[in-house]
């Protein structure tokens, strides 16, 4: 049901771990559905993200998204990092299965809370970056049988 | 992480092996005795005269009756027809139907369909070890209740429900009582006469026969309508040529599930304490799911902690290992198991449980190798685990 790519990413996550004294961490999800993501910046002087790391509960898919999102703003601006779209983190997985495109969405709002943090840390505001929802499914409708 | 072709099979709830003489019973009656059990030449009576012999087998392990087995094409259909068509043969009595909150989604799923169709459905909750709170089962009878539908033991947590009290209860207020019993069937005794059961569900493919094959029982005087028209097949209630490979095959996986059962039952029971014991004892923060003792005897449940099942399943794949887990991810959708949310784990825990299902065919050496990596897989996810960083974090708070 996953890509090699994305089979990869969740046997040998890169970047998995935590930065102590971070330029900010963003957690996202809930544990009620099952996944949690934590991102972890290192951002330099002059705002390129020096370091990144993450920690995940969840799936298959939750890991790799992580995984994969942490490898895509590593190096970047901040302003670059924006840019990383859960679109993007998908293609270059080569693709994730229909029920898990929420773990895209995931990874993005963990980055996007990631810098939200650093930002109120060091009391700048980072153009296109809005305060990020604490849990991607809140607008979701509940399923039913 | 390295891949292997070993495989450890412990997923025997899911599907069994089929039973090597299984197999070897079915194929005689694909291309050498292929002749329609409805046909009046020799071909054809043989035929009819395997499926009645397998009939009268099936019959006897369970102090049946023959003719009261109807073979189905598994256990969804026997639970669909047994639902559906007592609805319907019983709708002018009553609307009312009560079944338990952890059934399986052949039984639930019908219930929603029969909801829909006007009737109504008590859904009885189970205690935190998923036996059926009997107090609950009493108070939710009414007059107009015309058919109780409670599992013999639970698909995903083994635990065996109090089949025989429930009977004695809908056969003293004359109320049907149908039991699911797919995963018990062949795996622990049951006596429909002295257990009161008017209806019983059971698959071939869980007891080493089969896919595609089952039956229903269902006690002679219970006025219930037929499924499938069309033809004189099983008294005309379920029309169809019928299947005489699959049913042969099911008649030597039943064969051999009554011939040693007790001696099987000891090994794989043993299997699975040593199983429960060792994970108890080497993994931190796990909980058993399900009555420790009221369970099936291949069953083993765990929640572990901080930690997601599906990322559980794939490590272990990875490993050859085949489980399950009843977290959302491997449901399709974002709620956990409705089992495990019935015996009252939060989301969270559910959402970490491990399932082994253990079959007389493995091996000790298995389940301690299957330990061994489960140590290391568990391990390395609570690493992983913001959850679990959290909970550390906390812990040294405390000091």
């Amino acid at each position: 049901m996953y890509s090699e790519k994305v089979m990869d990413h969740f046997s040998n996550p890169r970047n998995m771990g935590e930065i102590e004294d971070a330029s900010g961490v963003g957690t996202v999800g809930n544990a009620k559905c099952g996944d949690i993501m934590r991102i972890y910046l290192d951002i330099d002087e002059n705002h390129v993200i020096r370091d990144c790391k993450f920690k995940t509960f969840g799936c298959g898919a939750a890991v790799a998204t992580s995984s994969m999102a942490t490898e895509l703003v590593k190096g970047k601006t901040i302003e670059q990092a924006l840019e990383v779209t859960n679109q993007a983190v998908m293609e270059a997985l080569d693709g994730l299965p229909a029920v898990k495109v929420h773990c895209s969405l995931l990874a993005e709002e963990a980055i996007h809370a990631a810098l939200w943090d650093y930002a109120q840390k060091n009391g700048i505001e980072i153009k296109g970056l809005k305060k990020p929802k604490s849990d991607i499914h809140e607008d979701e409708p509940e399923e039913e049988y | 992480m390295e891949k292997t072709d070993k495989i450890i099979y412990l997923d025997n709830a899911a599907t069994t092996r089929t039973l090597p003489e299984a197999v070897e019973a079915m194929l005689p009656w694909f291309s050498v005795q292929y002749g329609n059990a409805s046909s009046i030449y020799r071909l054809g009576a043989e035929s009819k005269k395997e499926i009645t012999d397998v009939r009268e087998m099936i019959a006897g392990s369970l102090k049946a009756k023959t003719q009261e087995i109807y073979f189905t094409a598994g256990g969804s259909e026997a639970d669909n027809w047994a639902l559906i068509a007592a609805a319907e043969a019983y709708g002018d009595k009553g609307r009312h139907i009560i079944t338990s909150a952890i059934e399986h989604h052949a039984i639930l799923h019908t219930c929603e369909y029969l909801k829909k169709r006007g009737f109504e459905v008590t859904f009885v909750d189970v205690d935190e070890q998923g036996i059926l709170k009997i107090e609950d089962l009493k108070k939710a009878i009414r007059p107009d209740t015309i058919l109780i539908t409670v599992m013999f033991a639970n698909n995903e947590i083994g635990t065996l429900q109090p089949i025989e009290e429930i009977g004695s209860i809908a056969r003293e207020k004359g109320i049907l009582f149908h039991t699911d019993a797919v995963q018990a069937y062949g795996h622990v005794p049951i006596d429909v006469e002295a257990l009161h059961i008017d209806m019983l569900s059971a698959s071939g493919h869980k007891l080493g026969g089969p896919k595609g094959i089952g039956f229903l029982y269902i006690r002679q005087g219970v006025k219930i309508r037929s499924f499938i028209h069309g033809g004189a097949q099983e008294r005309g209630r379920r029309a169809g040529t019928e299947n005489v490979p699959a049913v042969a095959g099911l008649g030597a996986a039943v064969k051999r599930a009554f011939t040693d059962m007790e001696e099987r039952t000891a090994k794989v029971c043993a299997l699975r304490d040593y199983l429960a014991e060792r994970i108890e004892k080497e993994i931190p923060y796990c909980r058993l799911n399900g009555h420790r003792t009221k369970r099936l005897p291949g069953n083993v449940n765990y929640s572990f902690q901080f930690i997601e099942g599906e990322s559980l399943l794939i490590m272990l794949d990875m490993h050859g290992i085949c489980a399950s887990s009843g977290s959302a991810c491997t449901s399709g959708s974002l709620d956990p198991s409705h089992v495990l949310l019935a015996i009252g784990l939060p989301h969270e825990i559910a959402h970490g449980s491990l399932r082994l299902t253990l079959s007389e065919e493995n091996t000790r050496e298995e389940i301690d190798y299957v330990v061994e990596k489960l140590k290391e897989i568990v391990d390395r996810l609570r690493q992983m685990s913001p959850l679990y960083e959290d909970f550390i974090k906390k812990q040294k708070v405390k000091g």
